[in-house]
């Protein structure tokens, strides 16, 4: 199963990406995934042109083709003015409006204080409702004095044994795409009743 | 194959110098150009349609019917005619009455128009785009096809016993391109009624274009029309020339830079290399065309966008000299080589006429 986990942390290193890790390797030793990384930073220029190309750069196109044919996602962003950061938004403003349906996505964000931590609740769970993925009930924020507690393993582990059994049970369940598929010119015709 | 260019017809400003164009001077230019068209042997002028500014062409078959009178060879066409806000009843009649003003010189290309608020000014609704360019299309294609028409649709009054007059020119209707970027289902009607597809691939990466030209071509022989490659096809390209390459680049720059649509966006360098855009030496033109042949198959139309972006009038007049001249001679000597002999060529009042008496005979 293909595990795509998309971080928009900005510094390098970045305590976002160290988190996206971390919640992708909990992932992996509950059911083993090929693990793809998209890192935002990189593709900061190429969203930025997509908006006023109106096509993504080869990058950009790679990236959002790889999140439309993921198994399952990690989607991790830095709290920027009480959301996430703009950087994020982006990127799923471009990607297609039905490449989330029905995908399992675990949520997850860094700040700089744990008083921004329902951000989640409040910013990513609705975005990813609109874009009707399955978000898995655990959502997990890292702020920088949990890198010296406790509780961050429990609720990491916590959320990738979620996604792993909705990704199982999911990827089993999803319908083979076809492609090629055009609604023949006669259907189009009577729908209309011409 | 027929080669042509295509207007938008945006007043804009010419960067270089701050001035722009009054509407009178724009719409004279785009008559000046046309003209220069048929001067330097091209074989198709077409104009968009546009119902906001900064655009003025928003009565197409006026101004078609003016060029028709001071031409004698230049096919006539729209890039696009919107079969989405526009009633197909006055399509029908506008179009058969230039093609007799004209001689048969005109076809036209649909296309659903992507300026939001024009659908509510002309009383529609965006979200219907699609089903109204599927309707609308069916009712023109009834009343160029029966003399007397019966119709009832969703989206327009029903006709009880209504005759579009004139009728087609020698009872040919129009040819009929369908332009669409990206919706298959518009591929897919003009498959269904063996009609033209034109993909204005001037903003996007070839293996978008590619995709969209096959599944056309594929459903084209679905219907029966023929085989993929007889397919009807017609393509976009944008350029800008001058004998040294770096002296085009140094020149058109300014204009790229605060182009409507992809100004303030990519590099002229980034968009030159992912798009058909070339700027540069006629050669350059002649080898990025020949190149669309390689993902679009070969195909009968080729359309170049010359005149936008504030480019004054006198250096649209140079270039289309220079397209004439040096680039379209060689095109057509390059792309009839290996072109196979059953491709057929565009489809004109001539061909269609003579299809039709070998059909009723």
């Amino acid at each position: 199963m293909k595990l795509v986990v998309v971080s928009a942390g900005l510094s390098v290193p970045s305590s976002t990406r160290l988190l996206a890790d971390r919640l992708a390797a909990a992932v992996d030793r509950h059911t083993p995934v090929d693990i793809q990384v998209v890192e935002l930073r990189d593709l900061a220029v190429e969203i930025a042109h997509h908006f006023t190309n109106g096509f993504p750069g080869r990058a950009l196109a790679a990236a959002l083709d790889a999140v439309t044919e993921a198994d399952g996602l990690i989607v991790v962003t830095p709290v920027f003015t009480a959301s996430y950061s703009g950087l994020f938004k982006s990127f799923f403003d471009v990607l297609d409006k039905d490449a989330l349906a029905g995908k399992p996505v675990l949520i997850a964000a860094t700040g700089g204080t744990a008083r921004h931590s329902l951000v989640l609740e409040h910013a990513l769970r609705p975005l990813f409702a609109y874009l009707r993925a399955v978000v898995v009930p655990t959502a997990v924020y890292a702020a920088s004095e949990d890198w010296g507690a406790e509780g961050l393993p429990e609720r990491t582990e916590k959320a990738a044994q979620e996604l792993a059994a909705l990704m199982q049970g999911l990827s089993a369940a999803r319908p083979a795409e076809d492609d090629s598929a055009v609604v023949p010119f006669a259907e189009q015709l009577a729908r209309l009743g011409a | 194959m027929q080669f042509g260019i295509f207007t938008v017809g945006d007043v804009t400003p010419d960067p270089t110098t701050g001035r722009t164009p009054t509407e009178r001077e724009r719409i004279k230019a785009m008559v000046a150009i046309a003209l220069k068209a048929e001067e330097v042997g091209l074989d198709v002028f077409a104009t968009g349609e546009h119902h906001n500014p900064p655009f003025v062409p928003s009565s197409p078959t006026t101004m078609l019917g003016y060029i028709a009178a001071k031409t004698e060879k230049l096919i006539l066409s729209t890039s696009t005619t919107l079969i989405t806000t526009n009633d197909p009843v006055k399509i029908a009649e506008d179009f058969a009455m230039l093609q007799h003003l004209a001689d048969g010189r005109t076809d036209l290309m649909m296309g659903r128009g992507n300026t939001g608020p024009v659908y509510p000014w002309f009383g529609q609704d965006i979200r219907q785009g699609i089903n109204l360019a599927i309707e609308n299309y069916a009712l023109l294609h009834r009343l160029w096809r029966e003399d007397v028409v019966d119709w009832k649709g969703k989206f327009r009054s029903a006709l009880q016993g209504f005759t579009s007059t004139p009728r087609p020119l020698d009872g040919v209707p129009p040819f009929v391109w369908h332009g669409s970027i990206r919706s298959p289902e518009i591929a897919e009607q003009a498959a269904y009624y063996g009609d033209g597809f034109f993909h204005n691939n001037i903003f996007w990466p070839a293996d978008h274009t590619k995709q969209m030209v096959e599944l056309y071509r594929t459903r084209y022989a679905h219907y029966g029309h023929g085989t993929p490659e007889q397919a009807i096809v017609g393509l976009g390209g944008q350029v800008f020339m001058r004998r040294n390459s770096q002296d085009a680049v140094r020149e058109f720059r300014p204009y790229f830079d605060n182009a409507p649509v992809y100004g303030h966006g990519p590099s002229l360098e980034d968009f030159t290399e992912q798009t058909p855009l070339t700027v540069g030496s006629p050669q350059q033109v002649i080898e990025k065309t020949l190149s669309f042949r390689e993902y679009a198959g070969d195909y009968q139309r080729q359309l170049f966008l010359m005149d936008h972006a504030g480019l004054p009038l006198k250096t649209v007049l140079e270039q289309l000299d220079m397209l004439g001249e040096e680039v379209v001679p060689v095109l057509r000597k390059e792309f009839a080589n290996g072109r196979p002999a059953n491709v057929p060529e565009a489809p004109t009042h001539a061909s269609l006429l003579a299809k039709n008496e070998v059909t009723t005979v």
